[in-house]
């Protein structure tokens, strides 16, 4: 089994796909190679397929025993999932909706997350959690958040968190056969947009290790630090700016826990500005994180102190215009960017 | 008691007397440290509901998973955790069976099939369901046992796991010791049905009460549940009646409860009715049973020297095991 590290550049010839198809895949080949490898989770099975459809087929190809519809139930679904990820399984359960993590946060944070670590390292809990999650769709504040910063201030949980089909696809592999329990975020907005959000999806089983971010363009002036959907908007204003003769270099972290922290400090070493990007809300994000440790790290180098742009600190709104100012948009970004400029 | 035609053989009568007698020894001697200032820990007394855990202890493999709760000292013994590792761990040495990292609400010991034990009322039961899962994709008959209080009936975790435990015909038996108080109120205060089996209905699975201070009763409805879990029947809401001797944890005034019916429920010890009905129908001799509990006193004296004498765990376990690679 190989370990690649793919990039933009050497998958030029493959096959253009949604993210969602990508972990369709991801989940077929996890499912080919180990017979311990289960789903489980609402409307997964056919003829459904997942409420987005990601799972479709997959039921039909490996049976209902080992892509399991359950009932609307998270704290059984996870529970389940832990119990058969202790006695050798390697189970991926769908949580429909990150909001939904809130439902099952008692076995998520205190069991999956605790076991390994009260046990004394006797019982692994090898489980992912995949959720999709997300503002932009007008499903309003229960259906559209993002909590990331919860499972990351939990120890004992991994958090991945890709930015495109490519990464969506390796780091999905990486995490169904990784021995700890994994929360493996997918923004739906990304799930079928090829237009927007598409790109070439490697074939078999290529896996991305975690901790390794990708600098997904080079840049000298100010560093934009992002994971998920945001990344491309990140790119996006990287691309404008570029015009002004401003040079951004855009990280993608792509797991969260654990964070490739040192390839944050290089390029902040570098630009000695440094502005970062989630869609989840601003106060105590991932980003009030991170910019603590490029403060602890590098702040005699700065030239800036670094600036974060987030999700408003409020529930998701509803109406179209309020939720595009939830959102963090590429003018936000900008202007964080000249900040950082003076 | 009477004699009871419906007695399981002499053996099994002996292990389970046996189990008991480890159960109600090992919490005496931690009472009697704990009272006289030579250990410190949280306690949560299994005092008065040592026959619900031999009644299944004894029918029990090897391979068999059982999931428990805080108070889960009982349980431990039963499925056959080693004592000295147990002491160990209890008093959060590098040689218990966690390496002093799990303590008393957290033992673990797969070893033994004590898969987990949680902190959390309720959190086992769906968990539960994962290890009987496992169970039936692997074709084996291995049988999940999930203990849990009666405060635990009132919990979500209770309502989706046993739904789901019966929707996919889980082998697991739900074992609901019912001591009838959920920390410090009564069950009457907490509670709408009289019967925690009653609440089987619901889910559409066998449900049964037993009281469990009776270990032939005990014995014969614990075997039933786990015979039908093995056999792929599904699982079963086994309700076994007792009673908590020290309240909720180790300390507590216990004002809350009705000091005539503790005292009732003291003067009734289920322990010591066993070991008298052992000898009045002649299944064991005063020596035979004498024997037992010396053997089970010798081996927590040697348990307790070696947890007393064990290493506390190297500072840098401190950041172990948190993740499957070392820390950074």
């Amino acid at each position: 089994m190989s370990i690649t590290d793919t990039t933009p550049d050497t998958a030029a010839d493959h096959p253009v796909l949604p993210m969602a198809s990508a972990i369709n895949q991801a989940l077929d080949i996890a499912m080919g190679l180990d017979p311990k490898v289960f789903l489980l989770g609402e409307d997964i099975a056919e003829p459904s397929g997942g409420v987005y459809k990601v799972t479709m087929g997959l039921s039909t190809k490996y049976g209902t025993d080992r892509v399991r519809k359950t009932a609307i139930s998270e704290t059984a679904i996870i529970g389940a999932a832990v119990g058969s990820a202790i006695a050798g399984y390697r189970p991926v359960a769908e949580i429909m909706m990150m909001d939904f993590l809130a439902v099952c946060l008692d076995q998520v944070t205190n069991h999956a997350g605790k076991i390994r670590y009260m046990s004394g390292g006797q019982t692994p809990v090898p489980m992912v959690i995949r959720t999709s999650a997300g503002a932009g769709r007008g499903f309003g504040a229960q259906h559209s958040e993002l909590l990331e910063a919860w499972m990351i201030h939990t120890p004992g949980i991994k958090v991945a968190f890709p930015s495109t089909p490519a990464d969506a696809k390796g780091l999905l592999l990486t995490a169904i056969f990784d021995d700890d329990p994994v929360l493996f975020i997918e923004q739906m907005m990304m799930y079928w947009d090829v237009k927007r959000y598409g790109g070439p999806v490697p074939p078999g089983d290529v896996r991305i290790p975690f901790g390794v971010a990708d600098v997904k363009r080079e840049g000298t002036d100010v560093t934009l630090v992002s994971y998920g959907r945001q990344v491309h908007d990140c790119l996006a204003t990287a691309t404008k700016l570029a015009e002004e003769g401003i040079s951004c270099e855009v990280v993608d972290l792509r797991t969260l826990v654990p964070c490739d922290e040192a390839a944050v400090f290089a390029s902040v070493h570098k630009t000695k500005r440094a502005v970062i990007v989630h869609e989840a809300v601003q106060r105590c994000g991932f980003g009030a994180e991170l910019s603590s440790r490029i403060h602890e790290e590098l702040f005699s180098e700065l030239a800036a102190p670094v600036q974060r742009v987030g999700g408003a600190n409020t529930p998701v709104p509803y109406a179209s215009n309020l939720e595009s100012d939830f959102l963090p948009q590429v003018h936000d970004i900008e202007a964080a960017v000249r900040r950082t400029l003076g | 008691m009477s004699e009871r035609p419906d007695a399981p053989d002499r053996d099994t009568l002996l292990a389970m007397f046996e189990i008991q007698s480890r159960i109600k020894l090992c919490d005496e001697r931690f009472r009697s440290l704990l009272t006289s200032g030579q250990i410190q820990l949280i306690y949560y007394s299994p005092r008065g509901q040592e026959c619900i855990s031999a009644g299944w202890g004894v029918h029990l493999r090897p391979d068999d998973y059982v999931v428990t709760i805080y108070r889960g000292l009982h349980d431990h013994l039963a499925k056959g955790v080693p004592l000295r590792e147990l002491w160990a761990e209890f008093l959060g040495r590098a040689t218990g069976t966690c390496k002093g990292k799990g303590g008393p609400m957290h033992i673990t010991h797969p070893a033994s099939g004590l898969m987990v034990t949680t902190g959390i009322v309720g959190s086992g039961i769906p968990i539960a369901n994962g290890f009987g899962l496992a169970a039936q994709l692997d074709g084996t008959d291995q049988v999940t046992v999930v203990n849990f209080g009666d405060g635990a009936s009132n919990i979500g975790a209770f309502h989706e796991g046993l739904n789901m435990a019966a929707v996919w015909k889980l082998p697991v038996v739900f074992v609901c010791q019912n001591n009838l108080y959920g920390e410090h109120t009564p069950m009457k205060m907490s509670t709408g049905v009289d019967f925690i089996s009653e609440r089987a209905a619901a889910y559409g699975m066998p449900g049964v009460t037993v009281n469990g201070n009776d270990p032939v009763a005990t014995w014969h409805v614990m075997g039933e549940a786990i015979a039908r879990a093995r056999a792929g029947e599904g699982p079963t809401l086994v309700e076994a009646r007792t009673y908590r001797f020290y309240g909720h944890l180790m300390g507590d005034a216990m004002e809350y409860m009705d000091k005539d019916e503790r005292k009732a429920a003291m003067a009734a010890d289920p322990v010591v009715l066993y070991r008298q009905w052992l000898l009045e129908h002649g299944h064991a001799t005063e020596d035979q049973l004498g024997e037992i509990e010396e053997t089970v006193t010798a081996a927590i004296d040697d348990a307790v020297e070696f947890a007393m004498n064990s290493p506390f765990p190297d500072e840098a376990e401190l950041y172990t095991d948190v993740y499957a690679e070392a820390p950074q």
